[in-house]
């Protein structure tokens, strides 16, 4: 028999889907920002791997240089940015609900034969609550990397007067990396979290537009089965 | 669910159907919402132009409104950039604009001219302020656009210039506007960044005086701020209680620009 089951507080969807916009924004106004002075590379050795946007993307694309748009936007957008992160941080806590979401011990020796079961290599995946030893690490690896996106944007919004900060990042330039690099990372995050959503399926992506999901409640053993994502 | 009256409890496929139902209306309505607001910000009507334009009118609202925000947080006179050793300042000192300064200047003729309060003028040769004790500044010069430098200026510290020539009354007043002998390139700056301890107007670039291209023959050097306050070659300075007319925030950049 189907029974429903909540799985996702209002708070959770709603930081989780604001949030969804907010960063498209800010990585979108960061790049008319970036692009202004386009010197990133991944250089090793002297060999250049990796030039972020070579010319003839600017050409294809006729990108323009619109740094002053770039930071405009930066700097309104900033500010929900950081406030939905707050707000969602300070929820995660004040519920308890970070006890669901923050890795434990065993977390990260876990992940892996998730990660082999997710490959199809490893045939089962070990026992877990509302989140897998690897959605604990992905999902809280993110916010800190949101809370260091605010603290690296705000050493090189304010480096004289917040030089602690820029200290603290390792200087001017390497603040700037961290903050580009962080960037380079929520679109791995968001590549891996696109697949891994389609592969969990239509009831699990409910779930964070409704809140809740439908079981089978006849079997105890099939209920497990449809905590898993 | 909550079960107004003697209505019929619902099934449990009725339930998930109302619910998803009510949750994919309220997200599609949310999200159509967010993209018209969206739409809306993006073609909103650029600010009547003034002292600044070219922005968005609600962009140029926050930029301020942050701005102020900014500055009663964490501004602080006392806050000094990181100073390096001159050995790290960079020999070829990069150029990127001539707004304003193009073409050679007769510095000899040349005098800066200072606007007081009174609306009676000072004129100053570079001899006289070259009189006045030289302060030399290597730290990282920081552009708009995103590159960094460190450079190395020599001039004279521009509070000290203030105190010298007996402006003190005139930086009671909230901003300090300095121009280009032409008027092509002009900058607006709060009073306490221009009278930040390293704000210098300086005349000596590596030791040497200002080549043409960087400011000859006096420019103002202000690590609180990005490259785009530093006038090169200054003509006249203001002092106000508005913000003077500024060159990039015409353009749509932020007025304060400060770091």
């Amino acid at each position: 028999m189907k029974a429903i089951k909540e799985k996702h507080s209002l708070v959770m969807r709603w930081t989780h889907w604001v949030n969804f916009p907010l960063l498209g924004i800010m990585i979108w106004s960061g790049l008319l920002i970036y692009w202004a002075n386009d010197v990133y590379t991944v250089t090793i050795f002297g060999h250049t791997f990796v030039r972020f946007f070579p010319e003839w993307f600017y050409n294809l694309l006729h990108i323009p240089h619109h740094l002053s748009e770039g930071m405009a936007f930066h700097f309104l957008f900033m500010w929900f940015f950081t406030l939905n992160g707050i707000f969602y941080v300070l929820y995660t806590i004040i519920s308890g609900d970070w006890r669901e979401l923050w890795p434990q011990k065993k977390s990260f020796k876990e992940a892996w034969a998730v990660m082999l079961h997710d490959l199809h290599i490893r045939k089962t995946a070990p026992p877990q609550g509302k989140y897998n030893a690897a959605q604990r690490i992905a999902y809280s690896a993110i916010i800190i990397m949101g809370l260091g996106s605010v603290l690296t944007g705000l050493a090189i919004y304010k480096p004289v007067q917040i030089n602690w900060l820029l200290w603290v990042m390792g200087g001017y330039h390497m603040a700037r990396i961290w903050h580009f690099v962080l960037t380079l990372g929520y679109l791995f995050f968001f590549l891996i979290h696109i697949v891994q959503v389609i592969l969990a399926g239509w009831n699990n992506f409910r779930s964070v537009v409704s809140g809740f999901e439908v079981i089978e409640e006849s079997s105890p053993i099939k209920t497990n089965e449809a905590e898993r994502n | 669910m909550k079960q107004k009256g003697i209505k019929k409890p619902l099934t449990v496929e009725q339930q998930i159907k109302r619910r998803n139902f009510l949750s994919f209306g309220v997200f599609g309505l949310l999200g159509a919402t967010a993209y018209g607001g969206w739409r809306w910000l993006y073609n909103a009507p650029a600010e009547t132009p003034g002292v600044t334009a070219g922005a968005r009118l609600p962009l140029r609202r926050a930029l301020n409104k942050t701005e102020l925000f900014f500055r009663r947080l964490v501004f602080n006179e006392t806050h000094l950039v990181k100073t390096y050793p001159v050995e790290m300042a960079t020999k070829n000192v990069r150029h990127n604009e001539d707004i304003g300064a193009e073409g050679e200047i007769d510095a000899g003729a040349w005098r800066l001219e200072v606007i007081k309060k009174d609306g009676s003028r000072l004129n100053v040769s570079l001899p006289e302020i070259q009189a006045l004790p030289k302060t030399d500044l290597v730290f990282d010069f920081k552009c708009v656009e995103g590159w960094d430098q460190i450079q190395h200026w020599g001039g004279v510290r521009f509070i000290d210039f203030i105190n010298h020539f007996g402006l003190q009354e005139e930086i009671k007043m909230d901003y300090v506007g300095l121009m280009t002998p032409d008027k092509g390139y002009y900058v607006g700056l709060d009073t306490s960044s221009a009278i930040h301890p390293q704000t210098l107007l300086a005349y000596e670039m590596n030791g040497k005086p200002l080549p043409t291209q960087h400011g000859k023959p006096l420019r103002l050097i202000i690590p609180v701020k990005y490259g785009i306050k530093n006038l090169k070659r200054i003509g006249t300075i203001t002092f106000s209680n508005q913000r003077p007319p500024d060159y990039w925030a015409e353009h749509g950049y932020d007025y304060y620009s400060g770091l």
